[in-house]
């Protein structure tokens, strides 16, 4: 997560009597204007009709008075949603530490003894991301379907269970763990565990103090990249949960789609993302720390 | 027979293959209490590999590896009372440059204030102690290089293994570094074990040197022994500039013999040799002399013509043709030579005669190389 924020262009570079660096913008600033109106229009625009939704207040079926109302937010408090939202946090949590288990030694393979066939490894791993994630999630289903292959031949059946919406989350966040970290795993110089090792340094402890530290924003951006869609997610638990571990994902779905409530929809949309912005600044705090090291 | 435990190091007969080609082939290899020993070579010799061998990252596939009189295959470099100076440096970028030197005493449970003490000392004796805060990447490739070296040597380790540590660095610094290196290996009395396909880098370091070539040495002894009676033909060419000739030995008693290296050309030299055999006979440059305007013709005395002559500032080289048709180097120190030498110019007649204990034997001529190799060849190192 390098910010290559002054890299001279090579015309900068050569021009000029001096061969003085120039930093100066190349580009009028105007031409990032259709993009910034694209960011102002739909994704401003979207969140400020959250944010008015949130302070409003639910008139009548269908009926919606804004304001500013702190009502939605009170409701928010509730010990019932407040559950909801500890387990939503709680199996996103576990969710991400499975897929930190199954992903990292993947990774770490294929960065390391795959040689010319990584590419093709990737291309695997990727490949699944290709079809729709609901058509994923209900092959899933088929396997840990009690009447499915692991139930009868196995006699393992996770069906509805926390496991089997834990194994969903995994199975289809899985490629957004392992590419982050491998890519900083293929940066990584292996003569630094060779060095550390005949520095009396064990495997492991070469991994733990060389490895680990030099790879961690890569290993950070992996799991928030999992862990934050994670919190939001609704499809996963209802085919795979059967409604018995509702994530706030579904409460939100549910208050626009059935309760017709938006106001008290996007009230708990903004909650959440409040709280995830903490996991945000810890992110941008970790990740901004390779910057020290170079790479 | 000597004792197991005079020596740092031992290889017995030690192969290593990668695939089909053997990398180190069957070498045999003694290394003794605290000398500075190079291995010499050009790349793919096996001098790394036989290297990472000590070190414990390549396991040998035959033979027997003693590290302090004790048995070394299979154990893990961790467990090894060896440190590595690795060519690339491998300094960590994560941690400063005290935390670099420190990590090995950490590994071994030092306490953190011992641990400093010593790295502090360390870093001294490499004389970087006021960059002790700083990050690997803050410091020049010399002072990485010297901080490997600290990091290494705090360690205190039986044997210390250096892979081309000086590769990456300018020919001043190089330099320096040759200096630096041996004044610190006699100041802690460790034994090196230095990798280098440098001959310059060998000669001026080592005790002795074993030149590796095609995963064997070729021959170990003292630099001055490696160059001044070179075993085979391999060394002769790779260590300074050799002129090669060809020919019949055709005579051989009482200490000398002669070879007939081409019409006009009767070399007489020191030693023992087989009779009626083709041989190899080495000519170093520095070692012939060049004399203008003279007939007499004789043993090691030949009548040549001169093809170029360059100044390189306190030598001359020439290039003169011998009357075999072969053209030979000769290097003449322009302080020491008749001022007549200065004027000579190409295509002048010479004389070029050296001494009887200049042409070294080099071995036989096996047949196939027999046939194109009656003409010299110039060897000339980087």
């Amino acid at each position: 997560m390098t910010v290559d924020t002054a890299v001279p262009t090579p015309e900068a570079t050569t021009s000029g009597v001096g061969r003085r660096r120039s930093f100066k913008p190349r580009y009028p600033a105007w031409l990032a204007l259709p993009s910034l109106a694209y960011q102002i229009i739909f994704f401003i625009g979207a969140m400020s009709i959250l944010v008015a939704f949130s302070f409003a207040t639910q008139t009548g079926f269908n009926q919606i008075t804004y304001g500013f109302s702190l009502e939605q937010y009170k409701q928010v408090l509730d010990p019932t949603y407040l559950g909801i939202f500890a387990r939503t946090l709680a199996m996103a949590a576990g969710g991400t530490i499975l897929t930190i288990l199954v992903g990292y030694p993947v990774a770490y393979w294929m960065a390391r003894y795959l040689g010319n066939n990584k590419l093709i490894a990737l291309l695997l791993i990727i490949v699944p991301f290709w079809t729709s994630f609901l058509i994923r999630t209900y092959a899933l289903k088929i396997i840990l379907d009690s009447h499915g292959y692991l139930a009868q031949t196995l006699h393992v059946d996770l069906m509805y269970s926390a496991w089997a919406v834990g194994i969903g989350l995994v199975y289809n966040y899985l490629p957004l763990f392992i590419l982050p970290v491998f890519s900083s795993l293929e940066r990584m110089d292996w003569t630094l565990i060779e060095a550390a090792n005949d520095l009396s340094a064990k495997p492991f402890s070469a991994f733990r103090q060389v490895t680990l530290p030099l790879t961690l924003p890569g290993f950070v951006t992996g799991a928030l990249l999992v862990f934050i869609p994670m919190t939001g997610e609704y499809v996963i638990p209802a085919i795979l949960g059967g409604g018995k571990f509702v994530f706030i994902g579904n409460v939100i779905g549910d208050a626009f789609n059935s309760a017709q409530n938006p106001p008290f929809g996007s009230a708990l949309a903004i909650s959440l993302m409040l709280a995830l912005s903490v996991f945000v600044v810890i992110y941008i705090l970790v990740a901004t720390k390779e910057e020290r090291f170079g790479s | 027979m000597s004792d197991a435990n005079d020596f740092d190091v031992e290889f017995r007969g030690i192969t290593k293959r990668f695939g089909d080609v053997a990398a180190v082939n069957n070498v045999d290899l003694q290394v003794r209490k605290g000398e500075f020993l190079s291995l010499l070579g050009p790349s793919g010799c096996g001098k790394t590999t036989s290297l990472r061998m000590i070190a414990g990252f390549e396991q040998p596939d035959e033979g027997e590896l003693l590290i302090g009189g004790k048995d070394a295959v299979g154990i893990p470099p961790y467990k090894r009372d060896v440190n590595t100076v690795f060519q690339s440096y491998a300094l960590f970028p994560h941690m400063s440059i005290i935390d670099n030197v420190a990590f090995g005493l950490k590994q071994r449970g030092v306490n953190k204030s011992e641990r400093r003490a010593k790295a502090n000392e360390a870093l001294e004796l490499v004389q970087l102690s006021h960059r002790a805060d700083d990050r690997p990447t803050m410091l020049s490739g010399g002072q990485q290089q010297r901080v490997a070296l600290a990091r290494a040597l705090v360690m205190n380790p039986r044997v210390l293994l250096l892979d081309e540590p000086l590769g990456a660095l300018d020919l001043k610094l190089r330099k320096e570094m040759q200096f630096e290196l041996k004044r610190i290996q006699e100041h802690v009395g460790i034994t090196f074990i230095y990798v280098t396909h440098d001959q310059e880098e060998a000669l001026s370091m080592s005790d002795r040197i074993a030149v590796m070539s095609h995963g064997v040495i070729e021959q170990l002894d003292e630099p001055r022994a490696i160059y001044d009676n070179p075993k085979t033909a391999f060394v002769a060419s790779f260590i300074g500039e050799m002129n090669f000739l060809t020919g019949t030995v055709t005579s051989a008693n009482d200490g000398h013999w002669t070879v007939d290296a081409g019409v006009g050309v009767p070399v007489q030299g020191v030693g023992a040799a087989p009779l009626n055999e083709q041989v190899k006979v080495g000519l170093r440059p520095e070692r012939l002399v060049i004399t203008p305007n003279s007939d007499e013709a004789g043993t090691n005395r030949v009548l040549s013509t001169v093809l170029s002559k360059m100044y390189l500032g306190d030598q001359i080289q020439f290039v003169v043709t011998l009357p075999s048709g072969a053209t030979i180097v000769a290097i003449e120190q322009r302080a020491s030579v008749d001022p007549a030498t200065d004027n000579i110019k190409p295509g002048d007649r010479v004389t070029v005669s050296w001494d009887a204990h200049a042409p070294l034997l080099l071995g036989m001529v096996d047949a196939q190389t027999a046939n194109n190799s009656d003409t010299s060849t110039i060897q000339e190192k980087p």
